[in-house]
């Protein structure tokens, strides 16, 4: 079996628009999804609204697209209610850390046995690009047109913080290591928070100078930095680049966990 | 037994096997005796984070073929409504009790209402409909908690539970049956596509993880439950579709009690002020004031009324500012007088009896 027989074929093309990353990544999670061997009646996909959330549509499993910023919650009521199922959730940054940021901390404190992946492409794209919680400072989008004022959340470090069982960091360029991110975190009982940033030519690139979607592509691959390494500059005393992205497994532990398959 | 502990067990005989709630008064008895009664039979209690999180997850537990409930009250209620309207776009059979306080806003937490009537009705944004449930004693919360579940699982609607605080907090004896009566959700048929209504306009519940792949979306669909959110004809038939799969059932959902049909003058009743209305007949029992009393009281089964062919007025005590006696009035030429009685003080047999000498 490989993810194309995963894939909803009557429901594509899909909506994305030309040069999306999101695409991407429902490609390395359907390609973990077949390593796992995940089977597709016992699998369910869960979204809450954006771009992300279209995700489920174009999969041959049940799934259940629902409301703005609470995924989470719906995919807790599936799994407590039914443990034997795999359930993935896909979310995206306003989805997850705006309207969806206490659902998202709960899930992770409870530790539910659930794959969630987050495309963050830092703006709301469904919505034609407005300012969101991981908008970095000072760039540009329809609700910052000065650039943002605002400090932006980092979604990992949050679900650490929170008590994930796994947490991980990848991009859009980093295709295998995510597939095995996302491999681990289905394989990992309790919650599993996959970060994979995106490119948004459309509504993010075109105001910060990433017109072309490889330009935001470069820029993940040159300011990505392994964990590892940072870890190593940190401890050796050098200074980390302020536009670093850190990428990797940054969180395995064994919390105690809900709604784990019997 | 209290009537929150006899709506939770109507809910766990009815066979309820998850609840999702989070603490508010007057209904938090509900959700403590679930949690001490449903780990025991198999079933799974969750305190949410919050009221958007507890329907969330109800309406996730009830895909996956569980009867589901959660219980608020007024301010949850609030919190709950864009999920409500999901379950109704999403045809996902669940139960919401609401045991009413004192609104609007924090309003009067212990004290009784019954001013939540309309907002169950009209609450979430866009035109669908409900069914909802008005227990005025403690027996009543224990049956029609159970009924609730028939109804959302045979219409897949979200079914609401409108008690108030006062039958929410009253203790009375109670008759528990044996069992009670179910009605198993439709399946859907093999190759029957997911959101193809049958003749009843019901669609068969394809339940997660049964092999049928089923794409279930808040967005408008058709009936393979795919998107179709700018095709003004496929929404127009789903939207009209979610009405009338409720509304054109309405005399035959319809639950209420009658007393003295030949009367004049005629209290309309649910909920908590209802008990005040029995007092007064108990108190005049020459059969000259007659009682129409709803257990249901949406779909609104107007031909009730019609029960009382000698009517002159039908009277409606309320703990709100009329919001059923409107509802009332847009289906009768009888005069509707309005007893509005609120601030948490039920009506007393005296005011009612006052009220009607004004029409003597």
């Amino acid at each position: 079996m490989t993810y194309t027989d995963w894939l909803r074929a009557d429901r594509l093309p899909h909506i994305y628009c030309a040069g999306c990353g999101n695409g991407t990544v429902i490609n390395c999670t359907l390609n973990a999804v077949v390593q796992a061997g995940l089977k597709k009646e016992e699998t369910v996909f869960v979204s809450g609204i954006g771009c992300s959330s279209r995700a489920p549509g174009y999969i041959v499993t049940d799934s259940l697209h629902t409301t703005h910023g609470r995924a989470l919650a719906f995919a807790t009521g599936i799994k407590m209610a039914n443990p034997a199922l795999s359930v993935v959730v896909f979310t995206g940054d306003g989805d997850l850390a705006a309207i969806g940021g206490n659902h998202f901390i709960h899930a992770c404190r409870r530790n539910i046995d659930l794959t969630v992946i987050c495309m963050n492409n830092m703006i709301y794209g469904m919505t034609g690009g407005q300012g969101s919680p991981t908008t970095p400072r000072m760039a540009l989008s329809t609700t910052t047109p000065y650039g943002s004022a605002e400090p932006a959340f980092d979604l990992c470090e949050l679900a650490i913080a929170a008590g994930a069982n796994y947490v991980s960091r990848w991009t859009s360029y980093h295709v295998k290591e995510l597939t095995r991110a996302i491999l681990a975190g289905l394989r990992t009982p309790g919650l599993s928070f996959i970060e994979a940033m995106v490119q948004c030519p459309t509504n993010f690139g075109r105001r910060n100078r990433y017109r072309q979607p490889l330009d935001q592509v470069e820029y993940f691959k040159a300011h990505g930095m392994l964990v590892e390494k940072v870890r190593r500059m940190q401890e050796e005393g050098r200074e980390i680049p302020p536009d670093t992205i850190v990428l990797g497994e940054l969180a395995r532990r064994n919390r105690p966990a809900m709604g784990v398959k019997p | 037994m209290q009537g929150n502990v006899a709506c939770a067990e109507g809910a766990l005989a009815a066979g309820c096997s998850f609840f999702a709630g989070y603490p508010i008064t007057p209904s938090t008895e509900i959700a403590e005796h679930m949690a001490a009664r449903l780990p025991k039979k198999g079933g799974v209690f969750i305190q949410m984070e919050d009221e958007l999180a507890s329907i969330a997850a109800v309406i996730g537990a009830a895909w996956t073929g569980a009867r589901a409930m959660t219980a608020t009250s007024g301010p949850g209620f609030s919190l709950m409504m864009e999920n409500i309207g999901f379950a109704a776009m999403t045809e996902t059979p669940c139960v919401i009790v609401n045991i009413q306080r004192g609104g609007p806003s924090t309003g009067q937490p212990t004290m009784s209402a019954q001013a939540d009537m309309m907002q169950c009705r009209f609450g979430s944004h866009g035109d669908y409909s409900i069914i909802a449930l008005s227990p005025a004693s403690v027996q009543e919360m224990y049956e029609l908690s159970a009924e609730a579940f028939n109804l959302a699982d045979r219409f897949r609607v979200p079914v609401f539970l409108m008690a108030d605080e006062i039958i929410g907090h009253l203790r009375e004896r109670i008759e528990i049956p044996d069992s009670v009566q179910k009605t198993e959700r439709k399946p859907l048929p093999p190759g029957e596509l997911p959101f193809h209504p049958g003749d009843d306009l019901v669609p068969g519940f394809p339940r997660f993880g049964t092999g049928h792949g089923v794409h279930v979306t808040g967005l408008t669909h058709d009936e393979r439950g795919y998107p179709c959110a700018t095709n003004p004809k496929v929404h127009e038939e789903l939207v009209r579709r979610l009405v009338e799969k409720v509304e054109s059932k309405r005399h035959e959902i319809a639950d209420y009690r009658v007393t003295n049909p030949d009367a004049e003058l005629v209290f309309v009743t649910y909920g908590s002020p209802a008990r005040s209305v029995e007092q007064v007949l108990h108190d005049n029992p020459e059969k000259t004031i007659g009682h129409l009393r709803f257990r249901i009281v949406w779909p609104f089964p107007e031909n009730a009324l019609r029960e009382f062919p000698n009517a002159r007025a039908f009277l409606v005590p309320e703990q709100n500012l009329g919001q059923m006696a409107r509802e009332i009035e847009r289906h009768t030429s009888v005069p509707v007088i309005r007893l509005p009685r609120f601030g948490g003080a039920l009506h007393t047999p005296e005011e009612l009896v006052s009220a009607l000498e004004g029409l003597a």
